[in-house]
């Protein structure tokens, strides 16, 4: 009896396996190994920003999520964030969301008073199926966001089969339903010709993930968002390149090579 | 007649100061309570009301019926009212404050006005005076005389009064509000207490008016729900949608949704008389086959999320990004009602292999910055902002941005910006600015903490 439903599993599994819907890879090979193909799609995932100045690290992060999360399909990402964090942080601006890969008119963004609100909205987001995915900013250590709350996240994203990404700031990391759990800080980018600041680079710390391999130490990247790809990049360190401008070559490529391609760069 | 003469022949007179305010705003309620016989109701000052029954009057059984039950709500809100119902605005007034209540048969104004005196003109003193000098006591007696003569010798807006009070000429009331595009009620015999059951109410009276708009073809953008209490108080919640709708479950939803995010919550007190729904703005939509096309449906959905957060939020929270013609990098970018129409996606997509050169976030004002820099004209070797000191590991720019000349050209005076993408040392990165061109626009140029990079 279990051969036939084995071989069933089986074969589900391969006709199933190129639908997008089980994970999210985030296109960084070490990191999709780790998490055994990527984070889940239908889940609730949070992104914890390591201190106030990493807040938008940490939004950013889970953006490029989101992006992974939308890509190919034409779904809006609803964006719920309290009024609090734009006098802290700015504003979302537009052009700086195409600059990371996603389409400003793709996003409906919801300026709400509190963290209360911005769960509210972010629950009545996540379960309509036609969003693609929800980004819920909260800043502090915002009462609102308990368990049961996470556990509502977590449901609508289930039922809805898209994920939510919570960002907070200036909070600790606590328990909750999430599926994820990363801290984010920002990392030195990979400088381009004439010591400029390169494409957005981030020392992500994988704090918890629900199903994950068991007892293993939390894990910490150092990734590069490659926008044109639309994907995460590893990236090497070594501990000499935190601060010179020495280290900040291309990965696997000759410095030559990255100033001849960024050398016609211009503005306008 | 002076207070010291009334308390003489009244010692336990009590005395209040006027307060024309409080009494302005009381006519308003009781203005709304009157809503529930006719949605034309309009003030008339100072102490007065005029309501258009034309086509109501059947409702409650004839305009004899009506008058009697406006009568009788207003003697349960502890007022005496005199009423009358005439033709015209100006002949129903003289008539209920100068001559007999009643009905008016129709066309018969002038027969029932002409015996009332001529202070149901309320004219200037001097007029009054000199009319009664002149032996015309009645409204009859001055109707009689020639109007040439009248209007000489006491103006025209007396006589404008006169005809009109006569039925002579007619003249609209202007409705504190306007006229619903569609209106359905439910009265109670019995005052209606059962909030729980509020939903079952609405449900039937929702999908009547989308009935009624269903066959002009029309879907409601915005409606009304008004609740009237048998204490005279009314509660009214209104709401809206993106799209024209005729979705009677969505349009609920939304009822809920405002119902719950109400600081007062609905309170029926004594109960509900009337509950009313009012289509209040409608607009063309075809007739459609609902699941036919997944596209459609789908769309619906995202507006119809769109619509519940509109009315839990407020409309000018839930937003779309809406982009302009200009190199001016904050005017580029605005923020839009997330229903409002939209114009063809024209955001432009940043070139492959090129850094992130705009910010995620943005400061509105830029923030003032204490910058040192090598040369006047170079990027910061570090900043303070916010008493944290970041030391700049790469910088690129200056991205020259002018002002728009062309635009302020009055205003204050807008420099030139020199922009600067700027990463520290722990890999924070920053869009800052120097204004003014240093030596030509100024000689000391402020830097200012415009946006901060993912």
């Amino acid at each position: 009896m279990t051969q036939p439903l084995a071989s069933l599993r089986q074969s589900l599994a391969c006709a199933y396996s190129a639908v997008p819907s089980e994970t999210i890879a985030l296109g960084a090979e070490s990191l999709d190994r780790r998490l055994g193909g990527g984070i889940l799609r239908a889940g609730l995932h949070e992104a914890y920003a390591e201190t106030a100045a990493d807040a938008p690290a940490a939004t950013g992060f889970a953006l490029a999520l989101a992006r992974r999360a939308l890509a190919g399909a034409e779904k809006p990402l609803l964006w719920a964030r309290p009024e609090a964090l734009s006098a802290e942080s700015g504003a979302p601006y537009p052009p700086g969301l195409a600059d990371i890969g996603l389409d400003p008119a793709a996003v409906a963004f919801i300026r709400v008073r509190d963290a209360k609100e911005a769960l509210q909205a972010g629950v009545e987001a996540g379960r309509c199926a036609t969003v693609g995915a929800t980004l819920i900013e909260l800043f502090g250590e915002a009462r609102a966001y308990d368990l049961t709350a996470s556990r509502r996240l977590a449901l609508a994203a289930a039922t809805a089969g898209a994920p939510i990404f919570v960002a907070r700031v200036g909070a600790s990391p606590a328990p909750s339903a999430a599926a994820s759990r990363w801290l984010v800080r920002a990392a030195p980018s990979r400088a381009l010709a004439a010591n400029a600041p390169g494409s957005a680079a981030f020392t992500i710390f994988l704090l918890r993930q629900r199903g994950g391999a068991a007892g293993q130490e939390s894990h910490e990247w150092r990734v590069e968002w490659n926008r044109d790809r639309g994907a995460f990049e590893d990236r090497t360190f070594d501990a000499s390149s935190l601060s010179g401008p020495v280290a900040s070559l291309p990965v696997g490529g000759t410095p030559g090579e990255g100033a001849s391609q960024r050398a016609g760069r211009k503005f306008g | 007649m002076t207070l010291a003469d009334a308390r003489a022949r009244a010692p336990h007179l009590s005395v209040a100061q006027a307060d024309p305010d409080a009494d302005e705003r009381l006519m308003l309620r009781l203005a709304a309570f009157c809503e529930q016989f006719t949605p034309l109701v309009a003030l008339d000052p100072p102490c007065g009301l005029i309501l258009d029954a034309t086509g109501c009057a059947h409702l409650f059984g004839g305009e004899a019926a009506m008058r009697a039950c406006i009568l009788q709500a207003m003697a349960r809100l502890s007022f005496t009212g005199r009423a009358a119902v005439a033709g015209t605005p100006d002949a129903t007034r003289a008539l209920a404050r100068f001559g007999q209540e009643g009905v008016t048969p129709p066309g018969e104004d002038e027969i029932f006005t002409r015996p009332l005196s001529i202070a149901a003109l309320e004219a200037p003193k001097e007029t009054s005076v000199a009319l009664t000098r002149a032996g015309l006591t009645t409204l009859g007696d001055l109707a009689d005389r020639s109007s040439a003569a009248l209007t000489a010798r006491f103006g025209d807006e007396t006589m404008r009064r006169l005809t009109r009070i006569l039925g002579r000429e007619d003249a609209r009331i202007t409705p504190l509000r306007p006229l619903p595009e569609c209106m359905v009620e439910r009265r109670f015999a019995e005052p209606f207490l059962d909030l729980s059951a509020i939903e079952n109410v609405l449900r039937p009276l929702i999908a009547e008016a989308m009935g009624i708009l269903e066959r002009r073809g029309e879907g409601g953008r915005a409606f009304e729900a008004r609740f009237f209490r048998t204490d005279g108080a009314v509660a009214a919640l209104n709401f809206e949608t993106g799209a024209p709708s005729r979705n009677v479950e969505a349009l609920l939803r939304l009822f809920r949704l405002k119902a719950e995010s109400l600081a007062d919550p609905l309170d029926p007190g004594f109960g509900f008389d009337v509950i009313r729904f009012c289509v209040l703005n409608a607009e063309t939509l075809a007739q459609s086959q609902i699941g036919f096309e997944r596209q459609d449906a789908q769309e619906g959905d995202v507006a119809d999320l769109v619509d519940r957060l509109a009315a839990r939020f407020g409309r000018e929270r839930v937003l779309r990004f809406a982009t302009h013609e200009t190199h001016d990098p904050v005017r580029a970018a605005s923020y839009v009602y997330a229903a409002s129409p939209s114009k063809p996606n024209s955001w432009e997509k940043p070139e492959p292999g090129e850094p992130p050169l705009r910010p995620l976030f943005l400061f509105d004002p830029p923030q003032p910055i204490d910058t040192m820099a090598e040369t006047p004209d170079g990027p910061p070797m570090h900043f303070k902002w916010r008493r944290v000191r970041h030391m700049i590991a790469r910088a690129e720019g200056p991205e020259r941005i002018a002002p728009e000349w062309w635009r302020n050209a009055v205003g204050r005076d807008r420099r030139t910006r020199d922009y600067y993408r700027l990463e520290d040392r722990e890999g924070h990165r920053f869009w800052v600015f120097r204004e003014g061109l240093y030596e030509s626009e100024t000689a000391a140029p402020r830097w200012f903490l415009h946006g901060l990079f993912a």
